[in-house]
C-alpha cells in the first residue's frame, strides 16, 4: 500500500513525560542503539516538552539538552536524530544549538489553531537544511477544515511534512480519517503527512493505520508505547499490524518486540497503560502529559484526579498549561469542603 | 491644571496603541494629542480621529513634520521599528516610553523600580512585556524576603488578544521577559514561557510564577505571604483587575504564585488583561515622567 512508511520514534521524547524527564545518558544510549538497530528511521530525543522544556513548570531533565541530543546522535548509526520545539517554550537559539549537536530533523509544534507562531522557527529549521516538520497538537480541538488552514500556513513557512497530532488521544478513527484525507487532497503533492497518536482510547494503532490508508507516510511510535498518558502507538504492535497488512516499512518485528520487553518495560516508573486516569484524558480530550500532574494534585488536595481533568477540559486548557492543575485542585477541594 | 498637561503621542495604531490612547484620554496629567500609524485605513487611526486626536498615517516622518505635537512619545509598534525610531526620538529631544520588546532603554516596572528621582535622567524607558509586567512584581516580592536563585514564569493569554506582532516575534517575548526577571525581579537565573489559548469565551490573562529561593521559603512563609500581599496592592493601584488566581503555594524552597488580570475593557474586552497591564504601566510611567517635567518647568 502506497509509499514506504517512515517511523519517527518518540520513546526518548514523548517517553520523557512518563519518566518525568529523568532518562540518564546511559539509558538514552542503550535505547538509541536498540531503536536504531530495529530499523526506525528517525529518533526524536529531547525533554518531553521539547527544546527549552526543562523547567519547574514541566519538570527538570536529568541530563542537559546537549547531553541528551549528543548521546542520541553518537549512538544512532542509521537513524536521523530529531528534536521537538514548541514556540513559546523553546527559542531559535535552542534550535541552532540542537542542529550543531547533530540533530537533523526539527519538528515545530503549536496548538492546532495557532500555527502562525511557528513561522520564524520553521523558517530557521528549513534554512539550516533540517528535515522540517510542522506539528499541529491537540488536533481534535478544531474542525478538519480549520486544521487544514493551519497546515497550509506551516507549509507556506517551509515545512516539508505536516502532522495531525492527537496529543490527547481523543480522535476516533473517523476523526483521524477526515483530517488526514483533507491534508492529502489539499496540501502540495510534495508535502508529506504524518500522524502522532496516543493510546488513551485504545486507538493508537488503529488511528495510525487509518492515517496510512488516507495517505500519511510518517508515523510516530515508541517502544511499548512509552509516552505521556496511556502512551503513544506502540512500535512493536504497529509493526505487527503493518506486516499483516503488507504496509512497507524498515523495522524488524522481533527486534522491536525484544527492545520493548527487555529494555523499555523494566525502565518504566509507572506502567504506561490505559487506566481510569489515562482513559479520562482521551475521553475528555486533555493533553496527555497532564496525567502525572493531575494524579499528584489529586492526592495532595484530596480530590478525584478525574474531576481535575474534566474541569481542565471544560476550561479549554492547551498543551503546556500544566500550571492550571493546582488551581483547579484547590478549587475542587474548596467546593468539596463547602458542599 | 488642564493647561499644564504634558503632551504625548503614540506611535503604533494596533491593539496596544489604541488601548493606550483610550487610557491616556482619562489622564489628569497627560494630554494625548496624536496617534501615529502607517495605514490610514487602520481601525486605530479612525478611532483617534473620532476622538479629536491628530491621526498621522506616515509614521515617524509625520511626527518630524510637527515636532511640537508631543514631549513624550509612546512606542507601540515592534522591536524592529523602535530600534529605528529610538535615535530619532532622542535627537528630537522626546522622552520615549517603549512598549515593544526592543529594550533600548532600561526596563521599568512601576510597582518595582519607578523612582521619581531617577526619572529626569532617563530619555528612553522600556516596559518589558505584558508577561513581565504581570510577573516581575511577584518575583520582587519574594526577593525582598529571600535571595532568588531562579524565577520562572508562565503567561497564558487568549489567542484573540495576541496580535500579529506578538505572534511573529514570540521569541522576543520569552527572551526579553526572562532578562527582566533577573534585572528587575532580582532573580539569578530565569525562564519565561508563553502559551496562547484559543478557548471561547476567551480566557483572562493568567500568569504562574515559580520562584526557587536560596534557603527554605517554608521557614519564611508568613513574611513571603505578607510581601506578596503588599506587592499585589501596589500593582492594583494602577491595574485594578490584577489579583491572585490561586492561593500561593510555598513548599521547601519553591514559591508558586498564580495571578490573573482582568482588563478594563477599553479597546478589547475584559479578557485582554495582557493589554491592560502593559498599557496601564505605561500610563503610570508617563504620568511620573510628566510630573517631573512639570516640576522642572516650575523651577525654570
Amino acid at each position: 500500500m502506497g509509499r514506504k512508511v517512515t517511523i519517527n520514534d518518540v520513546t526518548l521524547r514523548d517517553g520523557m513525560h512518563a519518566i518525568r524527564h529523568q532518562y540518564s545518558k546511559e539509558q538514552i544510549a542503550e535505547l538509541t542503539r536498540a531503536i536504531d538497530d530495529s530499523g526506525a528511521d528517525i529518533i526524536e530525543a529531547t525533554h518531553g516538552d521539547g527544546l527549552g522544556g526543562s523547567s519547574i513548570q514541566y519538570g527538570f531533565s536529568k541530563e542537559s539538552e546537549e547531553g541528551i541530543i549528543r548521546t542520541a546522535v553518537e549512538n544512532a548509526k542509521n537513524a536521523k536524530v530529531g528534536v521537538l520545539l514548541l514556540p513559546g517554550i523553546g527559542v531559535i537559539e535552542h534550535l541552532e544549538k540542537a542542529h550543531s549537536y547533530g540533530a537533523q530533523v526539527a519538528r515545530v509544534a503549536t496548538h492546532c489553531t495557532e500555527a502562525d507562531v511557528s513561522e520564524q522557527h520553521i523558517g530557521k529549521a528549513a534554512q539550516l537544511g533540517m528535515d522540517t516538520v510542522g506539528f499541529l497538537m491537540m488536533s481534535h480541538r478544531t474542525t478538519p477544515e480549520n486544521l487544514l488552514e493551519e497546515a497550509k500556513k506551516m507549509e507556506s513557512y517551509g515545512a516539508g511534512t505536516i502532522y495531525v497530532v492527537d496529543s490527547a488521544g481523543a480522535l476516533t478513527m473517523d476523526d483521524t480519517r477526515k483530517r488526514v484525507s483533507l491534508f492529502k487532497e489539499n496540501l502540495s503533492s510534495g508535502t508529506e503527512i504524518g500522524f502522532h497518536g496516543h493510546n488513551n482510547l485504545s486507538l493508537g494503532v488503529a488511528n495510525s493505520i487509518v492515517a496510512i490508508e488516507e495517505g500519511a507516510n510518517r508515523i510516530d511510535a515508541s517502544l511499548a508505547g512509552m509516552g505521556a498518558g496511556a502512551g503513544n502507538t506502540a512500535t512493536e504492535q504497529l509493526v505487527a499490524v503493518m506486516n499483516r497488512m503488507d504496509i512497507s516499512h524498515n523495522l524488524d518485528l522481533y527486534k522491536t518486540m525484544d527492545a520493548a520487553e527487555n529494555l523499555m518495560k523494566p525502565m518504566m516508573e509507572r506502567p504506561v497503560q490505559i487506566d481510569r486516569l489515562s482513559l479520562t484524558l482521551g475521553y475528555t480530550g486533555v493533553y496527555s502529559s497532564f496525567l502525572l500532574f493531575a494524579e499528584r494534585a489529586g492526592k495532595e488536595y484530596g480530590v478525584d484526579a478525574r474531576d481535575i481533568l474534566t474541569r481542565i477540559s471544560e476550561m479549554g486548557a492547551v498543551g503546556g498549561q500544566e500550571d492550571w492543575i493546582v488551581g483547579v485542585a484547590q478549587e475542587l477541594a474548596k467546593e468539596k469542603q463547602n458542599a | 491644571m488642564t493647561n499644564n498637561k504634558i503632551k504625548c503621542a503614540i506611535i503604533g495604531s494596533g491593539n496596544i496603541g489604541t488601548d493606550l490612547m483610550i487610557k491616556l484620554m482619562r489622564s489628569d496629567i497627560l494630554e494625548v494629542t496624536a496617534l501615529i500609524g502607517i495605514d490610514p485605513e487602520s481601525k486605530g487611526l479612525k478611532k483617534a480621529e473620532e476622538n479629536g486626536l491628530v491621526a498621522i498615517s506616515n509614521g515617524i516622518d509625520g511626527l518630524r513634520e510637527q515636532p511640537e505635537i508631543a514631549d513624550i512619545v509612546y512606542e507601540a509598534t515592534s522591536a524592529k521599528a523602535h530600534a529605528h525610531n529610538a535615535p530619532i526620538l532622542k535627537e528630537m529631544g522626546k522622552k520615549a516610553i517603549d512598549l515593544t520588546p526592543a529594550a533600548v532603554g532600561p526596563f521599568l516596572v512601576p510597582s518595582v523600580n519607578l523612582k521619581e528621582e531617577e526619572i529626569p535622567h532617563l530619555d528612553n524607558v522600556n516596559m518589558v512585556t505584558c508577561g513581565g509586567q504581570a510577573t516581575i512584581p511577584m518575583v520582587k516580592a519574594v526577593s525582598d524576603v529571600l535571595d532568588v536563585d531562579y524565577a520562572e514564569i508562565v503567561a497564558s493569554i487568549s489567542s484573540k488578544s495576541a496580535g500579529p506582532g506578538t505572534r511573529q516575534n514570540i521569541d522576543e517575548f520569552t527572551v526579553t521577559t526572562a532578562r527582566a526577571l533577573k534585572e528587575v525581579g532580582g532573580a539569578k537565573e530565569s525562564k519565561a514561557i508563553i502559551t496562547l489559548n484559543p478557548a471561547d469565551p476567551p480566557i483572562l490573562m493568567r500568569n504562574t510564577i515559580h520562584v526557587k529561593t536560596a534557603g527554605s521559603a517554608e521557614d519564611k512563609k508568613a513574611e513571603i505571604e505578607a510581601s506578596l500581599e503588599k506587592m499585589l496592592g501596589n500593582v492594583q493601584e494602577y491595574v485594578p483587575g490584577y489579583r491572585f488566581k490561586a492561593d500561593p503555594v510555598i513548599k521547601g524552597d519553591i514559591v508558586t504564585v498564580s495571578v490573573e488580570v482582568e482588563g478594563n475593557g477599553d479597546f478589547l474586552p475584559e479578557y485582554a488583561g495582557n493589554l491592560d497591564i502593559i498599557t496601564s504601566a505605561a500610563v503610570k510611567t508617563g504620568e511620573v515622567i510628566a510630573q517631573s517635567m512639570q516640576k522642572e518647568g516650575v523651577l525654570k
